[in-house]
């Protein structure tokens, strides 16, 4: 089973407070953490699980800079065989759309059974990159995978649908799997596993390995353009409540007796 | 004249409820626009949901098929790739549900429609669209416009629009398509629904829930949540996180993928407030949230706002609500 990872190097913003840049594009990143997307962490988890199981490879692939490579690394101290990071000026500004096109002229030159990555990105939450790829690639796909069984040329996966209710279907191999958090449990990486990976090779790829156009990538050949970004209105705000912890807990206490539910 | 397409959204013979949502937003886009509302309803046994969607739309284009008893992404796309070349519409609408960002993506490239998703404002502004959508799980909104096109798809954000039928009732015409799927999708195939394990806690049921988030970092302070949860007589709940990492079972989850509930305290500890959770919790009677970024998108929704490392208010709270309990006894 040749496996595919497709994995984005994102800002952590969870608990961080976020700043808008002077180009108000884009988000001022100076100050955090970068780390592979969440979801695609998953998805890698999978893939090494598949492989460990099954036999075969796993190749991990980005798009990004430099600093990128530091999630290629995880990859690769994870069980990834190969790493390849896609990286060219022209390429920013590229949405869903414009990435699945960059990240197609690579895949499709290589051999896959399976083709796994996050079903959205932290940062952008698309959700949108793998089903477009699967189009370009015209292999079957499912989004917000929480299970996958192997067989024959086959897959049977389960899918989420809303209020916890899952739906189960049979997909003809190759295909494209969106995955879901919590599909599994993603291991952690030895200090030995780093330091083996620092060793393997990360190929480079540009523009002009792709076979793409300057027109089809970054801004030119995106669907969606960003005009701004802008922090969004306080409709309705909490009353904050201050002091030393100890006086707010009291302050809680009181709350929660004024309505008599204590 | 110009048309605007909503896919209508159906499980299990009844019709869901972002449908409505999507009609009513659409149908204030026709009207600044000149557009004709259109539904558009793939399935088998359907013929009750057109009449539903004929009240709020002036066409309901109805496409019936044995094939179709289930949702099938391919069996979609073949369908609507076909309607939408014919008519050409200025917009197609589809939820940003678990149905609708399986089959939007492909569809829009199929067609080399525009497409952007989980959208939560849409405007025409001349022949351009320009939508509002977030990023960063709702900490930064963004304005943006889709590249000039004669139809653009969206996918919209669920509970963001609030439905309203229209008065008098649009009476629209049902056109009866024919199906042109000519064979069953192969490599597709729906086999069963599968619903979650019964558990033993029903989250719903619960006067008041204290749910825990992403916030509380380590496993290790999970008996200090249990603690606080027991002695305010409430019950534990979680946003994903959670659940992901195993720590409460998934009976215990609230938002999109979890349960809605409303009790009469919500007591949201280290939530940030990603939509998808605060889709299944913002009804409750009373919210107060701990978090320890002040911007945190659940402050918007709670009635009451901590701002302080949970770790420093729990053992306190919990310390109190014991005295006030010693005291009545």
């Amino acid at each position: 089973m040749d496996i595919v990872v497709c994995v984005k190097h994102v800002p952590e913003t969870a608990e961080a407070e976020l700043k808008i840049d002077s180009s108000g594009k884009t988000i001022d990143k100076a100050g955090l953490v970068f780390d592979i997307n969440e979801w695609d962490d998953y998805a890698l988890e999978e893939a090494v699980r598949i492989k460990e199981k099954l036999g075969g490879t796993v190749t991990a692939i980005t798009i990004g800079p430099q600093d990128s490579e530091s999630t290629l690394r995880k990859c690769l101290a994870r069980g990834a065989d190969k790493a390849i990071r896609l990286t060219d000026q022209k390429f920013e500004g590229s949405d869903a759309y414009a990435t699945a096109k960059i990240l197609h002229s690579v895949i499709k030159t290589l051999h896959y059974d399976l083709i796994l990555l996050g079903a959205q990105a932290g940062d952008t939450g698309n959700a949108a990159t793998g089903p477009i790829l699967a189009e370009l690639l015209g292999i079957p796909h499912a989004t917000m995978v929480k299970k996958i069984e192997l067989a024959q040329n086959v897959a049977k996966i389960n899918r989420e649908l809303e209020g916890g209710l899952e739906e189960q279907l049979e997909i003809r191999l190759p295909a494209l799997f969106a995955v879901s958090t919590g599909i599994n449990e993603p291991r952690y990486v030895s200090i030995m596993g780093i330091r083996k990976a620092m060793q393997k090779e990360i190929k480079v790829m540009t523009l002009a390995d792709t076979g793409l156009t300057e027109n089809d990538v970054g801004i030119a050949g995106s669907w969606l353009n960003i005009e701004k970004l802008y922090v969004p209105p306080v409709e309705k705000q909490a009353e904050f409540l201050k002091g030393t912890p100890d006086e707010i807990a009291a302050k809680i206490l009181e709350i929660i007796k004024s309505k008599g539910l204590i | 004249m110009a048309k605007i397409f909503v896919l209508a959204e159906h499980r299990h013979g009844q019709l869901r409820d972002i449908t409505f949502e999507m009609l009513t937003k659409a149908r204030e886009l026709a009207e600044k626009t000149n557009a004709e509302l259109c539904a558009v309803i793939l399935g088998k046994g359907i013929a009750e949901h057109a009449k539903a969607l004929a009240e709020y739309a002036k066409i309901v284009m109805i496409v019936e098929d044995p094939k179709l008893e289930n949702f099938n992404s391919e069996a979609y796309k073949k369908i609507l790739t076909k309607l939408i070349a014919e008519h050409k519409p200025s917009l197609v609408m589809l939820g940003h549900t678990s149905y609708g960002v399986e089959l939007a993506p492909r569809l829009a490239t199929a067609l080399n429609t525009p497409l952007t998703t989980d959208c939560i404002d849409i405007a025409f502004e001349g022949d351009t669209l320009a939508v509002t959508r977030q990023m960063y799980g709702g900490k930064v909104n963004v304005k943006a416009t889709l590249r000039k096109a004669e139809t653009y798809m969206v996918t919209v954000r669920q509970a963001t629009f609030t439905p309203q039928k229209p008065e008098p009732p649009a009476n629209g015409q049902i056109i009866t398509v024919p199906s042109p799927l000519t064979e069953e999708i192969t490599e597709k195939r729906f086999l069963q629904y599968v619903l979650p394990p019964p558990g033993g806690v029903d989250i719903t049921a619960a006067e008041k829930l204290v749910g825990i988030g992403r916030g509380i970092k380590d496993q290790a302070n999970m008996p200090l949540m249990e603690d606080l949860a027991k002695t305010l007589g409430a019950v534990l709940a979680c946003s994903r996180p959670i659940v992901d990492k195993g720590w409460l079972p998934n009976d215990r989850q609230v938002g999109s993928s979890g349960k809605t509930v409303k009790p009469k305290l919500y007591l949201a500890l280290g939530i940030s407030g990603a939509f998808q959770h605060v889709l299944g919790m913002k009804s409750s009677d009373l919210i107060i949230a701990v978090n320890k970024d002040p911007k945190a998108p659940i402050f918007s929704f709670a009635d009451y706002g901590v701002v302080e490392d949970l770790s420093k208010i729990v053992p306190s709270l919990k310390n109190k609500i014991n005295e006030v309990k010693a005291q009545k006894t």
